[in-house]
């Protein structure tokens, strides 16, 4: 019986081994649990932090704060409407621009690309992506603009002047080549690595007997891209142009150097404008009481615009996995 | 697969059977123009990019920029030393907060709380601050640390990155954790190995090239940030203090603030620091990429 009861012993001394490693084990539990609670704090601290700091400006202006266009700091009077308006517009532009662009991207990319070339072509893109916003803002500002202003800008003023609705829209008081049409073709150029390349992971993800068969009945490149890839990707595509939109509307470096910071709403996209990060990045280190209220408040809206738009993408982008 | 029924693929009418027709040849043709055009196009941006930095930034390169701290208005000469020196204090700070937190918290999406509501949920929140727009971070950080710390100082900077990082290591932790077999989880745990030990000592060590890759990510997004740190860490002309309080120099706000300054030895320092910094970032990338590559 010895024999069976000297292993039973053996749990007797096991706890004492086991207790550090015990300890050990509950705290690495739960140092890994709360740093991933830090997560939902992060956010909810975000939002949260973005609603105390703008309250007193949205309790002095009341409605008036999004609906005014007077931004007068002076006499302590503040309406988001021009920064509302210009960051929205510039967004949209980005999106008119970049989202043909980076679905033609993607589309060379699975589709028309030999095997070797596909590899160097999509890093150079994704590179877009880690180039800094600020080193955007400079070759916007230094390069993009004077070109912009000769060949754009001064041309189309000089047809479209005296036009109706068209002359409002294109014509610039002052071709500086500054303005909401530059700051969105450079956001453009800011969200195609996003956008290019969930739009070419999705591609790939497709069953190659779908496009063999599309292919099989003699279907042309650009009919299996319209009628067989399009369609299986469908809302995902719609996903990943939101997060493109996301990273539009609060782009703040490149924007401010180009976008003209002018306070004033204009009738015309050639004309200088500021988006609601840009008006912060300008005017916060001077700024002092209800300004500094009025910015933060700003990016109360910024941030709850921009809320929506990622919660929608991320929905419609993680339907991907259904494949 | 059940995708894979033919309700989305539309049967082409019997006139398109035999011979391509002409015009469906041509819009053929005509969009294999189109997509390889703009994928040019957007090439031809990114070399534009850096060929402008190459033109005008190796100009202002010279031993002064990495051994004196930044010129006065109107002053001769200067460099970019307490810039450049703040930035890699700032980063690594950035990093030293994010680095812990972001492994452990993709530790518990890709281990502990795989398949749980909660854990779906954090996912989520965590690809949403990941687009998150970075002012939107500083602003938080200015109102939890600097406003009532009364200051900018380097710290509520580096905390400012830190955030900014922290959904970029989670995010890859998770990735790389779930390539890890189970299997190799499950010969651990046979031999008597707590969870904790099963994670540190296998788990991460298989994973172990994927996470320094998302860190090395990570470094590359936040070393070019500037929005974040106008809010911040702000800037300095000179040396900041070792205590990091109060503002500290470094390389994005400098960028920023001497671009279109009227000095142009400002302009020049300008445009060394945007070739130094976006080069720094590209290789961090090209590299970060290389380990995966050679990690498959």
């Amino acid at each position: 019986m010895t024999a069976v009861t000297d292993p039973m012993s053996i749990p007797a001394a096991r706890p004492q081994r086991k207790t550090p490693k015990g300890t050990f084990d509950i705290v690495f539990r739960n140092a890994s649990f709360g740093s991933a609670l830090l997560v939902l704090v992060l956010l909810a601290g975000i939002m949260i932090s973005m609603i105390i700091g703008g309250w007193p400006a949205f309790r002095e202006m009341g409605l008036g704060f999004i609906t005014s266009s007077v931004w007068d700091t002076q006499n302590d009077q503040y309406g988001a409407w021009p920064a509302i308006v210009g960051t929205l517009s510039t967004a949209l532009i980005a999106l008119l621009v970049g989202v043909p662009l980076s679905l033609g991207i993607a589309v060379f990319l699975t589709q028309l690309a030999p095997p070797w070339f596909k590899q160097p072509v999509s890093t150079t893109i994704e590179l877009l992506a880690a180039v800094p916003s600020i080193i955007y803002g400079m070759w916007g500002l230094f390069v993009f603009v004077p070109l912009f202003a000769a060949y754009v800008q001064q041309p189309v003023s000089r047809v479209v002047e005296g036009m109706p609705i068209v002359g409002t829209i294109f014509y610039a008081a002052s071709p500086s080549g500054l303005g909401i049409l530059s700051a969105g073709i450079i956001l453009a150029f800011m969200i195609i690595p996003f956008i290019a390349s969930i739009v070419r992971d999705m591609l790939d993800q497709i069953p190659s007997v779908l496009r063999e068969s599309a292919y099989g009945i003699g279907a042309t490149t650009w009919e299996v891209v319209r009628h067989v890839l399009v369609p299986q990707a469908g809302v995902s595509i719609i996903g990943a142009i939101m997060l493109g939109l996301g990273r539009a509307l609060g782009e703040t470096m490149a924007v401010t150097f180009v976008v003209g910071n002018a306070n004033r709403l204009s009738a015309s996209i050639m004309d200088p404008g500021s988006t609601i990060a840009s008006r912060i990045a300008n005017e916060f280190n001077e700024a002092i009481g209800l300004q500094l209220n009025a910015l933060i408040a700003l990016g109360c809206i910024l941030f709850f615009v921009t809320f929506v738009v990622l919660v929608i993408a991320r929905i419609l982008v993680a339907r991907v996995k259904a494949f | 697969m059940s995708m894979a029924t033919p309700s989305t693929v539309r049967a082409l009418p019997p006139s398109t059977w035999g011979r391509v027709r002409q015009s469906r040849r041509a819009a053929d043709r005509a969009m294999k123009i189109i997509a390889t055009g703009f994928t040019l196009l957007a090439i031809t941006v990114l070399f534009w990019i850096l060929g402008m930095l190459i033109v005008k930034g190796v100009g202002g390169l010279s031993i002064a920029t990495f051994t004196q701290t930044m010129p006065g208005p109107g002053s001769e000469g200067g460099g970019l030393a307490n810039a450049i020196v703040g930035s890699v204090v700032l980063t690594f700070l950035g990093i030293a907060v994010a680095t812990p937190v972001g492994v452990l918290a993709g530790t518990y999406l890709a281990e502990y709380g795989k398949g749980s509501k909660l854990a779906d949920l954090i996912r989520f929140i965590n690809d949403i601050l990941l687009s998150a727009p970075s002012i939107l971070i500083g602003l938080f950080v200015y109102v939890i640390l600097v406003e009532p710390l009364g200051g900018y100082s380097g710290w509520a900077g580096g905390v400012a990155l830190g955030i900014i990082a922290i959904p970029v290591i989670v995010r890859t932790t998770e990735d790389m954790l779930r390539l890890v077999p189970g299997p190799l989880r499950e010969a651990g745990s046979a031999l008597g190995a707590p969870p904790s030990v099963v994670i540190t000592s296998i788990t991460w060590k298989a994973a172990k090239s994927g996470m320094v890759t998302g860190i090395l990510l990570a470094l590359a997004r936040i070393a070019g940030e500037t929005a974040p740190l106008i809010f911040t860490a702000l800037n300095n002309s000179f040396w900041f203090s070792p205590t990091l309080l109060g503002g500290v120099s470094n390389l994005p706000v400098t960028i920023y603030q001497f671009a279109s300054a009227p000095y142009e030895n400002w302009q020049q320092l300008a445009w060394a620091g945007s070739l130094i910094i976006t080069l720094s970032i590209l290789v961090l990338s090209l590299v970060a990429r290389r380990i995966v590559a050679g990690g498959k």
